[in-house]
């Protein structure tokens, strides 16, 4: 009696082992740049750029472009020699858009000499754990995606702003400019006057949601409720309760997609006919799928990728690559990032060999990092934000999202 | 403000008969083995996804696209995807532990939680983020006319109280009326003279099982059906109210588990539209009704005092 539960406890430990212990995720010899990899010299060794994104959970749709995306850049760099000496690895870790988890990945990443630079987050929420983790070892880091005022602006972002971590960049614009963007577009250009705002209560969702509604409130429209919901909730039937009884002519979601979809789907179940406009966090097919109906809208940073003349080399090695999973609404913006890294790896390197000193310098070259990318040009102020503040509102057509022709541009406050 | 008060008691009784058909499962396993079985929420998500496998992988698109067909057999798969691993659970995890003190089964119960969750979210495919479910029965609302406006009710709500309640009526009579329901009081009472009585424990407690494992995959089904998709979370998240439920009603009364699961519908529902903080706080009030019963009426509504056993 005794042996056989002795045997099927190690069984049982056995298997939680081989679940847990997936070990690192690092790739050392990447299946499709490893004929051309063996072209360059790689005599002195492997650097590492790593990721910190949703690889799993609701937000993987997004999470998954991101790594994709990243992982391209990283072969394109390998076949091209773009390091001279060095090979670079991607390592992606998955932060499943919890702060806890995120710090642990970072901290994992940290740990290892051989580490560069790391692209992400994509929740601001989670960057407020990785950013004091990478800073305290000079690491820098590079979000596609956060839109959280303070991760750059300290938190007076709009009267006092204070940069809080020299190592942390975004190419993502701030929602200090894509709340008012958003607000300009549902008040004046879609002309509603009345409007329901509901936040999630996460950084990113209810910052959001209160830059648009200040934004609103002073182009005239009345805010006519302020609800929020939880992240994981499923049933909205008593928020939407309380908004119907108030006739508003449109609803602003500060939030992701989980929530938005069905969040859509149950107004109008509910007799509200009415669109639902988000951020940057709702723009996936995912949103659609969930629930999202023809007419919501959405703003997203930077112009339409398929738009820009740069963004076609991206789209079409993506394509070319043969991912299983679409590029995403950051898929432009990661890619970005990672070539951000690797130019100013390049830049510090010049001159010496890879020390875990050379990382000030890497800092220091992203800093004045200045090119065209796939998702528009790229450089950064002194608070780490990228001065490009482009800003499109999407709509949704069919079963995705859709760039409205025009609506590209920049918030000037 | 009428049609407002109406729709948000319409929003509670759907949640509340929800609950309360999962908090159902709750109540029966603790009444016969006193065991607070944690796992009994994923058996509810485990239903829903067996339903959606049973859509996605086996039916024939002519099926699909007919509710009336579709319907039943994905009840059928819910309910017997989840019975499927109520009985393995069973079987493996606290049969075993019958007799060990009361804190080891818990503790089990929580592993099998997890080790549920985890298994779907890595073995089913696309499982780590939400799925839509297939809309598998009539859509659209009932905008049922009051003075003052209309208070809409979806039909897949109404399809959730109607089919709970009769669930919960049957289930019921079954246990007070049924020779083998005669046997789940004999042993919940006191197991051991039940079986001087020539009643079979195990069998018993294998019906128990089932009977929650079904009503659990039945409402996976219906909830899935209602909001349109499902995720690996919502067997957590119902669990816990479901529990709360059983617990406010009394845990070990069928009576009880539909009381709870109703009342914390309503509390849901009216707290998040009338009491201060709005929507933000609906959970906090439920749990503010729980203490104080648990204060002033330890038992639940329903429930009797525990007896000391010899």
């Amino acid at each position: 009696m005794t042996r056989r539960r002795t045997i099927v406890t190690a069984a049982i430990l056995a298997g939680a082992l081989g679940l847990t212990a997936c070990g690192t995720n690092r790739e050392e010899e990447p299946a499709a740049g490893g004929a051309a990899a063996g072209a360059c010299d790689t005599g002195k060794g492997t650097l590492i750029i790593g990721m910190v994104a949703p690889l799993s959970g609701s937000l993987s749709a997004l999470g998954l472009g991101m790594r994709n995306s990243a992982q391209l850049a990283v072969d394109q760099a390998n076949e091209a020699c773009s390091v001279p000496g060095y090979k670079l690895a991607f390592q992606p870790e998955d932060d499943q858009a919890t702060p806890q988890v995120a710090g642990q990945a970072a901290t994992k990443l940290s740990s290892d000499p051989q580490v560069v630079g790391v692209v992400g987050t994509l929740n601001s929420s989670t960057s407020q754990t990785v950013q004091p983790i990478l800073n305290g070892r000079d690491i820098v880091q590079i979000s596609p995606a956060n839109t959280g005022p303070a991760l750059t602006l300290g938190e007076a972002a709009a009267t006092a702003p204070v940069r809080p971590f020299d190592s942390y960049f975004r190419v993502a614009t701030t929602d200090l400019v894509q709340g008012p963007f958003a607000a300009d577009y549902l008040v004046t250009t879609a002309g509603k006057k009345s409007i329901a705002v509901i936040d999630d209560g996460k950084t990113y969702g209810a910052g959001l949601a209160e830059q648009f509604a200040t934004r609103a409130t002073a182009l005239g429209a009345q805010v006519v409720a302020r609800e929020k919901v939880g992240e994981k909730d499923t049933d909205f039937s008593g928020v939407i309760t309380a908004i119907r009884a108030l006739n508003p002519d449109a609803v602003y979601y500060g939030g992701e997609y989980p929530v938005a979809g069905p969040l859509s789907a149950q107004l109008a179940a509910a007799g509200l006919a009415i669109p639902l406009m988000g951020g940057d966090g709702i723009v996936d097919a995912q949103f659609v799928a969930l629930g999202g109906r023809v007419g919501d809208l959405a703003t997203n940073i930077g112009a339409p990728a398929e738009s820009l003349p740069s963004a076609k080399k991206f789209i079409d090695d993506y394509a070319a690559a043969g991912y299983t999973e679409p590029y995403s609404a950051y898929g432009a913006f990661t890619y970005d990032s990672t070539n951000v890294i690797i130019g100013a790896l390049t830049t510090a390197l010049a001159d010496g060999d890879y020390t875990e000193e050379k990382r000030a310098d890497i800092v220091k070259a992203v800093q004045e990092t200045d090119i065209e990318g796939a998702g528009g040009s790229i450089s950064f102020d002194e608070f780490g934000d990228t001065t490009n503040k482009v800003l499109t509102v999407y709509t949704v057509e069919g079963d995705s999202f859709a760039p409205i022709e025009g609506s590209t541009g920049a918030f000037e406050g | 403000m009428l049609p407002t008060l109406l729709s948000q008691i319409v929003n509670g009784l759907v949640l509340g008969s929800l609950i309360g058909l999962i908090a159902l499962g709750y109540t029966m396993v603790y009444g016969i083995i006193q065991l607070i079985n944690f796992a009994h929420g994923e058996i509810f998500m485990i239903g829903a996804y067996g339903g959606l496998a049973m859509f996605t992988y086996l039916l024939p698109t002519f099926v699909q696209q007919q509710w009336y067909l579709a319907l039943p057999l994905l009840l059928l798969a819910g309910a017997g995807v989840s019975v499927g691993v109520a009985l393995i659970m069973e079987r493996f995890a606290y049969r075993p532990l019958r007799n060990a003190p009361r804190l080891a089964p818990l503790i089990t119960a929580l592993g099998v939680s997890v080790a549920l969750q985890e298994g779907v979210r890595v073995f089913y495919p696309g499982a780590t983020a939400a799925l839509p479910f297939p809309k598998v029965f009539v859509q659209g609302t009932w905008a049922i006319p009051v003075p003052g406006g209309t208070v809409p009710l979806r039909w897949t709500g109404l399809l959730i109280i109607v089919v709970s309640l009769v669930l919960a009526f049957a289930l019921n009579s079954f246990v007070n009326n049924s020779r083998m329901g005669r046997a789940m009081r004999a042993t919940s009472q006191d197991r051991d003279v039940a079986r001087l009585m020539g009643i079979d424990p195990d069998r018993v407690i294998v019906l128990t099982f089932v009977l929650g494992a079904t009503l659990a995959g039945v409402a996976g089904i219906l909830y899935g059906a209602d909001l349109g998709f499902i995720n690996i979370d919502i067997g957590f998240q119902n669990g816990i109210f479901a529990f709360t439920a059983a617990v406010l009603g009394g845990i070990g009364s069928i009576k009880g588990a539909v009381a709870g699961g109703l009342s914390i519908g309503l509390i849901k529902a009216l707290g998040g539209q009338y009491l201060p903080g709005g929507t933000a706080y609906d959970y906090v009030w439920i749990f503010v009704v729980l203490i104080a019963v648990l204060v002033f009426r330890p038992q639940g509504f329903f429930g009797e005092t525990e007896r000391v056993r010899a």
